[in-house]
Parts: C-alpha cells; sequence; structure tokens
C-alpha cells in the first residue's frame, strides 16, 4: 500500500513520519511512504488539522501524532 | 489544602524563619506552581476531550452558508475549545472558504482560536481567580465576533488568493475516534503542553515571587505604574512578539497587577500575547494579500486597546 504523511513541515509532521516508518519496520513492512506538502493536494483529502496519515488514499488520522503502535494498529485493520 | 502543603515544605522541610521576606517568596513560589501545573492539567485534558468531538472539519460544515451574525458568534464560541497552532493556519483558512463560510465569520474564528486559549485561560484562573479569567473569555469572544463583523462587511473577498482549483474532497470519509482514542489523544496533548509550558512556569512564577517578596511596590508603580494613558497601547506592542509564551507571561504580570499596573492593561497586554502573532500573519501571507493581514490586526489591535481602556475604567 501506499502511505502518505499530509503536513506543511511542521515538527509534528516528521515526528508522524518517523513513527509511521518505525511502525512498518517492527510490521516488516516495506510500503512506500510519500511525504505530502502541496497545499491543494492536502486540502483534496478534505483534512485541514495536520498532519495526517492516509493509506490508499484513505484517512487514517488527522490532526494528531498517534504513537507507533497506533499506527501499527491502523495499518493492520486496513491492510 | 495547598496553602497547608506550601507551608509545610517553606517551614517544615526548609525550616525557614516564618515572616521574613525569603519564607514569603518560598512560600508563593510553592503554593502558585502546584495550583497552576494542577490547572492546567485538569483544564487542558477535559477542553481536548470536548475538542475531539470538534475538529475543524466538523466545525467548517457547522458554519459554511450560516447567516452572516449568528454565524460570527458561533465561530467565535467554537473558536475556544479549538487551539490554534500556526502550522494549520492555511489549511484551516482554505478549508473555512473552500465550505462556503463567509469570509468575515472565518476571521472570527481566526481571532478567537488563539486569543482564547486554554493555557491563557489556566494561568488568568490560577492567579487573578475565576472573574477575571471569565472576564477574558468574554471580551476574547465580543472582539472576535465584531472583527469579524466588520470585515465581513468591508467585502475584502478580493484579497484572499483563490486555491479553489481541487474539488474532489475527501471520498472516503475521515475516520471517527473511539472514546479511548479521544482519552489517549487528551493525554498525549496534555503531556505536549505542559513540556513546552512548564519552564515559562516555573520561571515566570519564579521572578513573580522574588518580586513579590523583595521589589517594594512604589518602585513597580513608578516605572510600570499603568496609569499613564499611553499604557495599554504600549502593553498591546509589547505583547505582540511574545505569542506561545503566555505561560511565562502572566505569572509576572500578576504580581506587576498586585503591586499597581491596572487590570484593564494586563487584560490588553495578555490579549496582545496570544491573539496577535507574528507568526502567524507571516505564514497567512500564502493566502491573502498583506492589506487583508493588516486590516485584520489593526481591527483586533484596536479591539484590544478599546477593551484595555474600557477594563481600567470599570476594575478601579
Amino acid at each position: 500500500m501506499i502511505i502518505k504523511i499530509l503536513g506543511t513541515g511542521c515538527p509534528s509532521c516528521k515526528k508522524l513520519e518517523a513513527n509511521t516508518r518505525e511502525a512498518l519496520k517492527q510490521l516488516d513492512q516495506d510500503d512506500e511512504v510519500v511525504k505530502i506538502t502541496d497545499i491543494s493536494e492536502i486540502m483534496s483529502y478534505g483534512v485541514m488539522s495536520l498532519p495526517a496519515l492516509v493509506a490508499d488514499e484513505k484517512v487514517l488520522s488527522y490532526g494528531a501524532v498517534p504513537a507507533v503502535e497506533a499506527i501499527k494498529d491502523m495499518i493492520n485493520k486496513n491492510a | 489544602m495547598l496553602n497547608l502543603f506550601a507551608d509545610w515544605v517553606t517551614y517544615g522541610l526548609l525550616s525557614l524563619a516564618p515572616k521574613t521576606l525569603l519564607a514569603g517568596a518560598v512560600d508563593f513560589f510553592i503554593y502558585d506552581t502546584i495550583k497552576i501545573f494542577l490547572l492546567l492539567v485538569a483544564i487542558i485534558f477535559i477542553v481536548s476531550v470536548v475538542r475531539s468531538f470538534l475538529p475543524p472539519e466538523k466545525i467548517k460544515n457547522i458554519l459554511s452558508h450560516k447567516n452572516k451574525f449568528v454565524g460570527n458568534i458561533l465561530a467565535s464560541l467554537l473558536g475556544i475549545v479549538t487551539p490554534f497552532c500556526t502550522c494549520s493556519a492555511i489549511p484551516l483558512f482554505l478549508g473555512f472558504v473552500e465550505a462556503g463560510v463567509p469570509l468575515g465569520v472565518t476571521f472570527s474564528f481566526l481571532v478567537a482560536s488563539p486569543m482564547i486559549n486554554e493555557v491563557a485561560v489556566v494561568m488568568l484562573l490560577g492567579l487573578f481567580g475565576w472573574k477575571v479569567a471569565v472576564i477574558y473569555i468574554f471580551s476574547g469572544l465580543i472582539i472576535a465576533i465584531i472583527s469579524g463583523v466588520v470585515i465581513g462587511k468591508l467585502k475584502v473577498e478580493n484579497l484572499v488568493y483563490d486555491f479553489s482549483k481541487n474539488k474532489n474532497i475527501n471520498q472516503l470519509g475521515l475516520p471517527s475516534l473511539s472514546w479511548k482514542q479521544r482519552f489517549v489523544y487528551a493525554g498525549n496533548y496534555t503531556l505536549d503542553i505542559v513540556k513546552k509550558v512548564w519552564l515559562f512556569v516555573l520561571i515566570g512564577v519564579g521572578v513573580g515571587a522574588w518580586i513579590h517578596g523583595y521589589v517594594p511596590a512604589d518602585l513597580i508603580a513608578q516605572y510600570a505604574g499603568g496609569n499613564h494613558w499611553y499604557s495599554v497601547p504600549l502593553a498591546v506592542l509589547i505583547g505582540i512578539p511574545l505569542y506561545s509564551n503566555a505561560a511565562g507571561v502572566i505569572p509576572l504580570v500578576s504580581v506587576l497587577t498586585e503591586k499597581g499596573v491596572s487590570m484593564g492593561t494586563t487584560l490588553a497586554f495578555m490579549m496582545a500575547v496570544t491573539g496577535l502573532s507574528l507568526p502567524e500573519f507571516l505564514i497567512l501571507r500564502k493566502v491573502m494579500k498583506t492589506k487583508l493581514i493588516i486590516i485584520f490586526a489593526s481591527i483586533v489591535g484596536v479591539g484590544i486597546i478599546f477593551t484595555g481602556y474600557l477594563f481600567n475604567l470599570i476594575l478601579k
């Protein structure tokens, strides 16, 4: 699956990216992680609170930085 | 009870001689620090749980196509529970505009959201009592409503850049949260804020305790007397670059107020610290012309100065 991190480059966006990569590593998955910083593209997901986590075009979380464990849960549920 | 604990630490544990300046300052420091941290944790946690039900994504739907005046009131009220983070300012603004929220209503939200934030309210509550905290919230609401109504009347839509090229908004819907997720979110958010402000609170209360114990009132009244005609606008100007340091600024201001600076000046200062933020203005230049930012900042600034004078008159 393709995982997208929506964010304009603030510290929490970087934290979300790091947590997501860690979660994928722990799950032994090597899915592609893409950072989306273009504001119009971010807006097209209907998200206003950043950062947001998107897997296969579905918004998994927004406006928060979930912990590694929580991200693993979300990825598993949407796999 | 907190009082007893502070007394116990000061006189029992540290065995400082009662009635000395040092003991007074230490007692004040312990009492205020513990009180503020308890209030911070409790209030931020509760507000965060409430907020998890009202993310901006939902608020924009509530506000879209509302008639003008009701929209301004509603936007200001919803702004209370929404934290304002400079990095979300752009998506927030664009999301509102795209959803058809009138520009004036959007601005009401943009004023209320940072100005009435939980850290500022907790600090005011802890140091001045609930009356001042309530006055602060109400004045903030009124400034937000009026600023939004005025901007709405000005017809400045042409000063906003057009971003509406993406129309296929969110085909799959946003996830909803379980109660457990709400509590985890609230817990994390509270922890984040406490981590961010604890040092400022300690320094602020520390310097406050020192002034409280050692600096005579006449000295402060002489330099920061607060009864000059220019003290309100001056306080507002000083407040603009101090954004996000509300936690450290308020304890200092609290002691200055105790020593003679008037309450209206203090409130105006606090509102300028939270409501007028330079980083926010710079970020907003990506979506609107500088002219509109200047209009926005001036209207809010005038509102704050007016509030300051008003409460200097009323709260003698």
